[in-house]
């Protein structure tokens, strides 16, 4: 019997032709050639700046800004810093983006499915809608809402009378609705809403494990419904209305500032381009998504007794998803992305306010930048960390 | 016997094979198809009369804004007279300038016959050429190149050409086309020639400094002219620096693998206008002294960078879908890193990847148009800002310039998705399992 020794295995002698150790060689000339690379802009860009005498650092942030923004969610004023500025105009981009996806979704999916519909006008309605806008800038949609939509309506001077109630107006200055006030007891109203919410997570709750139990059904759809609506509005009655809707004011020139809400042209305009665009993109997502679930699975779950309805919520529905949520999230990724082109209208998001305005007036281009494209890719890092949490959680679970 | 005798006393059961009869009314024809696809039900029903109200609501005037009220012929006088209507004649009065923007009116055949190049080796892709032995095909091309060339010839008689650069070129055309006609994969040549033969073209000949030709600034570059440079340029420069990106992503050196990852991420994770103001405001300052590009140069920089991480993702994504088997094949061949992609692994990835990198285009093509905001003169901004003429301060010539722009735009972008659609349907058949 021969003793099988291990032997070491044969010391490495360097060679080029070994493939690791070149590989090493190239990493370590990328990183040389990147530090190198970077120390070489650095070095240009303070070169520069010492020339042009301009000082590096975020203290700009808390000088007074000095002009006035035509819409903030926070207090604003022209005192206010730039710092504040930034906030606002965050803040002005995120109302955008959310109001934009929510909208764009509810588009999207009626038009997604208007393109599978069995009826032939709303097929070729829903088609023609899509390969129309996909194909447009939406710069140009943008400019078109503006520009050729709601600048030219009458200006409010024109439309109202002096200390005229502005109860719904539409005018070149905007979209002016009556402002809901909430008086006191209005805190009870909301109370009864959550508890209402919280109610209907138990119902459903205890109904899903019933159902499970003794396979008896209870009509969850409907009492959550009452429970979520129903329960407060009642409350809402109960505690004598605690709303009231306060309309605005016409002025000399302008509607009174404060009273009534005012939604600007440019958001109104923004907006209506934004959902219009995105909403055809995620339109061809949901019909890929539907027609990605393969008809054998409606045909087997029609076998088995199911009917339309319940075959499209539990069997369709459920499938397509899957295939529709990443698409979709990068849609609101670019959605979100895209509302920057709010700068062509100035409409104060923040790359107009921010990147913009307070870009022209410091002179601080490297700073705001940075700051700039920090939060944009903070929106889409949180965006990618939800798609792969979502991808893990969805993946189909095979044998 | 007896049975048979019984059957045809009782008569119930014809001894003679009947006639078919025609299916039932409501099923065939014109009544049919209107039942099963308009009709089919009560929610059907409603659906389908909002939807013609609408669209009788909608449509006409649309026609009778664009097509039958619009003013066709005379000048602004015409248009002034009648604000109710498309002004057509803001687009014939102004339509040099949306080509050319201000680009010297003595040069403007260079543009003509880098325009005639380009849509004709356009047309010569975008034919089937798999037939292209076959009559119709030919002729359909014969034709399209034929037109082609009729319109930029006579717009090269138009701004003056010196002849010797129309006949150069009409020969380049004739042997490129005559030339390309007798190769197998004819199609495939131009294409290459297209992608990196014709931008250098272009470039000298736009920018001239070369052979004679009087130097052109960037400045003065405008027009549906520049917006073609940009997205050239853009889609040009992102194929080769997006499959470097995509192979570094893929690559099993970690330190390449995260650069390429972190470079990729950076440049999708923000809006391409914080990448135009970047470039507009922060390469002056990156660079050393001395050094200074004009807004142009920075624009291209900017895009070329953002559109290279996009297609670096549509590359990496046809890698992915390359079987194991073909690295190890080719491996097992001998063939070093650069062999095994060059051979193997691209040409097969492209060919499957071709419709992402049109879309891509098509997305890059919607996307010249941002370059307005950083001051550049492109086709949407020259027509903006010729709707500023006070002479054309007219209520109807915003909306011509609007509709104008995007009929351009969707002419180019719905064929190149058609163009897509179509080769993605045919290189399909290949590769089905």
């Amino acid at each position: 019997m021969a003793k099988v020794t291990a032997s070491a295995p044969p010391k490495q002698s360097f060679s080029f032709s070994d493939q690791k150790t070149r590989g090493q060689i190239y990493q370590f000339i990328t990183i040389a050639l990147l530090i190198w690379f970077v120390w070489w802009i650095v070095d240009n860009t303070a070169t520069n700046m010492n020339d042009q005498n301009i000082q590096f650092g975020f203290k700009f942030l808390g000088t007074e800004a000095g002009f006035g923004i035509i819409q903030s969610l926070v207090d604003y004023s022209e005192e206010s810093s730039y710092g504040r500025v930034f906030v606002v105009g965050l803040l002005n981009t995120l109302v955008v983006a959310f109001l934009g996806c929510l909208l764009a979704t509810v588009v999207g999916f009626a038009v997604g499915v208007g393109r599978l519909s069995s009826n032939w006008v709303i097929r070729k309605v829903s088609t023609v809608y899509v390969e129309t806008l996909r194909n447009i800038p939406l710069l140009l949609q943008i400019f078109f809402w503006y520009h050729a939509v709601l600048k030219p309506l009458a200006s409010p001077r024109v439309a109202h009378k002096l200390g005229d109630e502005l109860w719904i107006s539409l005018t070149n200055n905007g979209l002016l609705l009556p402002k809901p006030v909430p008086e006191n007891g209005f805190g009870i109203v909301l109370i009864a809403f959550f508890l209402g919410i919280l109610a209907t997570i138990l119902v459903s709750r205890w109904a899903k494990k019933r159902q499970m139990e003794t396979g008896q059904q209870f009509p969850t759809f409907w009492v959550s419904l009452v429970l979520i609506l129903g329960l407060p509005f009642l409350v809402y009655l109960v505690m004598g209305s605690p709303i009231t809707m306060q309309p605005g004011e016409m002025g000399k020139f302008r509607p009174l500032n404060g009273l009534g809400l005012n939604i600007i042209p440019e958001l109104m305009a923004l907006l209506f381009a934004l959902v219009a665009y995105t909403a055809a993109f995620i339109a061809e997502i949901v019909r890929s998504g539907i027609q990605a679930v393969s008809h054998g699975q409606t045909e087997a779950a029609h076998a088995l007794g199911l009917r339309q309805g319940p075959t499209l919520r539990l069997v369709i529905i459920p499938q397509a998803l899957r295939v529709i949520i990443p698409p979709l999230t990068s849609q609101y990724l670019n959605l979100t992305k895209n509302s920057s082109l709010a700068t062509a209208i100035a409409y104060p998001d923040l790359v107009a306010a921010f990147a913009g305005t307070v870009l022209n007036q410091t002179g601080k281009a490297v700073e705001i930048i940075m700051m700039t494209m920090a939060v944009y890719l903070t929106i889409s890092l949180i965006t990618s960390i939800f798609m792969n949490w979502y991808n893990a959680k969805s993946a189909l679970v095979e044998r | 016997m007896n049975d048979k005798n019984k059957i045809n006393e009782m008569g119930i059961v014809s001894g003679t094979k009947l006639p078919d009869l025609d299916p039932p009314l409501s099923t065939v024809g014109m009544i049919g198809w209107m039942r099963t696809n308009l009709f089919s039900g009560p929610l059907n029903t409603i659906l389908t009369l909002a939807a013609v109200a609408l669209l009788t609501m909608v449509i006409p005037p649309m026609l009778n804004w664009t097509i039958f009220d619009a003013v066709w012929t005379g000048g602004s006088d015409a248009c002034r007279e009648n604000p109710n209507a498309a002004c057509w004649t803001f687009a014939s009065s102004w339509w040099e300038f949306f080509l050319y923007g201000f680009y010297d009116k003595s040069e403007r055949w260079r543009i003509d016959l880098v325009l005639w190049a380009l849509y004709v080796g356009i047309a010569f892709i975008v034919v089937d050429d798999e037939s292209r032995a076959s009559r119709p095909t030919s002729t359909i091309l014969a034709f399209i190149i034929s037109i082609v060339t009729a319109v930029f010839v006579s717009m090269l008689i138009r701004h003056g050409a010196p002849t010797m650069w129309i006949f150069m070129g009409g020969l380049l055309t004739v042997g490129l086309v005559l030339w390309a006609w007798g190769l197998p994969n004819g199609r495939s040549r131009i294409g290459m020639i297209l992608l990196f033969g014709f931008p250098v073209f272009a470039y000298f000949l736009l920018g001239g400094g070369v052979l004679g030709l009087s130097e052109v600034s960037t400045s003065d570059w405008g027009g549906f002219s520049l917006t073609l440079v940009i997205a050239i340029t853009g889609i040009v420069a992102s194929l080769p620096l997006g499959i470097l990106l995509a192979l570094g992503r893929r690559s099993e050196m970690p330190v390449l693998r995260l650069l390429s990852t972190l470079f990729i991420e950076f440049w999708r994770g923000v809006p391409l206008i914080t990448v135009l103001f970047m470039a507009s405001f922060m390469l002056p300052l990156f660079m050393p002294k001395g050094v200074q590009f004009d807004q142009l140069i920075r624009a291209l920089i900017g895009v070329a960078l953002f559109s290279s991480a996009y297609m670096a993702e549509v590359v990496r994504g046809g890698l992915q879908a390359i079987p194991k088997g073909q690295y190890e094949g080719a491996q097992s061949l001998g063939l070093s890193f650069w062999k095994m992609t060059g051979l193997v692994v691209m040409p097969q990835a492209l060919k499957i990847v071709i419709p992402g990198i049109v879309s891509t285009f098509i997305g890059l093509f919607k996307d010249t148009t941002l370059v307005l905001i950083i001051g550049l003169l492109d086709f949407l901004s020259s027509v903006q800002t010729a709707t500023t003429n006070p002479e054309w301060s007219i209520k109807s010539v915003p909306y011509t310039g609007y509709v104008l722009v995007a009929i351009v735009f969707w002419v180019h972008c719905f064929g190149m998705a058609k163009y897509s659609h179509n080769l993605e349907q045919k290189l399909h058949t290949g590769h089905k399992r």
